[in-house]
């Protein structure tokens, strides 16, 4: 997996690639906690080229949403998720916990 | 039917699904269906490397796949620590973000994905996780 990171005005993009596994998953938390411990907390994950996620790559995501939300700071919301992963998200009730955007800059315009 | 044997480890876990939804596709189950194996294996296995052997490099994982005339059944071996699933707490779905727990979330997906799940824990055999996924009909 790699995980490529692009600082705007507004938020933050965040691109990962390939798989997010117990493997992988610590990676991608490096990188999302890199933002966060800089003091910001608008984040967009670009999920265009994620093809797997299982609940280890959720838990760093509930994880960064829980820091980003506190105080209303912030959010964490994802773009372009695959069918198939969002509804594995939905199968544990994790999907109310982020807003999905079909699109790269809806997601970044909420901002 | 086809076995090959894993390191207990995180980083085999991209090799494991390769080799499950090669089977899966083999026996001729849906891109949806795959997916489904492929995530339950993936979560069974970081279970077994996280809370069967406490770790990683501890012991193996074998993995056997049948295909059957009604679909893909996976079985998985390892020789740690056993454990009573109905002991496991269900996540809590509609539970406030600040209240979510991180446990059982594998296998409440292992048992909703697959359309069969048996776990068999001997002393002498190891623990054997045997789940079924049958094609559409």
């Amino acid at each position: 997996m790699e995980v490529t990171t692009t600082q705007y005005k507004r938020c933050d993009l965040v691109k990962p690639t390939g798989r997010i596994d117990g493997s992988t998953a610590p990676q991608l938390e490096e990188a999302l906690k890199a933002i966060t411990e800089a003091g910001r907390y608008k984040l967009v994950l670009d999920m265009s080229d994620v093809n797997f996620v299982s609940s280890a790559g959720w838990w760093v995501l509930i994880r960064t949403q829980k820091t980003c939300r506190r105080y209303k700071r912030g959010e964490v919301v994802l773009a372009c998720l695959d069918p198939k992963i969002r509804s594995s998200l939905d199968l544990v009730g994790m999907g109310t916990y982020f807003t999905i955007y079909d699109d790269v800059t809806s997601a970044v315009g909420n901002f | 039917m086809k076995t090959k044997l894993f390191p207990g480890r995180y980083e085999s876990l991209e090799e494991i699904s390769r080799f499950v939804v090669q089977e899966a596709e083999k026996a001729g189950l849906d891109e949806n269906a795959q997916y489904s194996v492929e995530l339950a294996v993936d979560e069974a296995c970081t279970n077994i490397i996280e809370h069967a052997y406490g770790g990683e490099d501890k012991g193996k994982i074998e993995c056997i796949c049948t295909i059957t005339g009604e679909g893909l059944t996976v079985e998985l071996v390892d020789h740690g620590r056993s454990f009573n699933p109905k002991k496991v707490p269900k996540p809590k779905i509609g539970a406030k973000l600040s209240e979510v727990k991180s446990r059982g979330a594998g296998l409440y997906l292992i048992m909703n994905l697959m359309d069969e799940v048996h776990f068999d824990f001997s002393k002498d055999k190891g623990n054997r996780l045997t789940m079924v996924k049958k094609k559409e009909k």
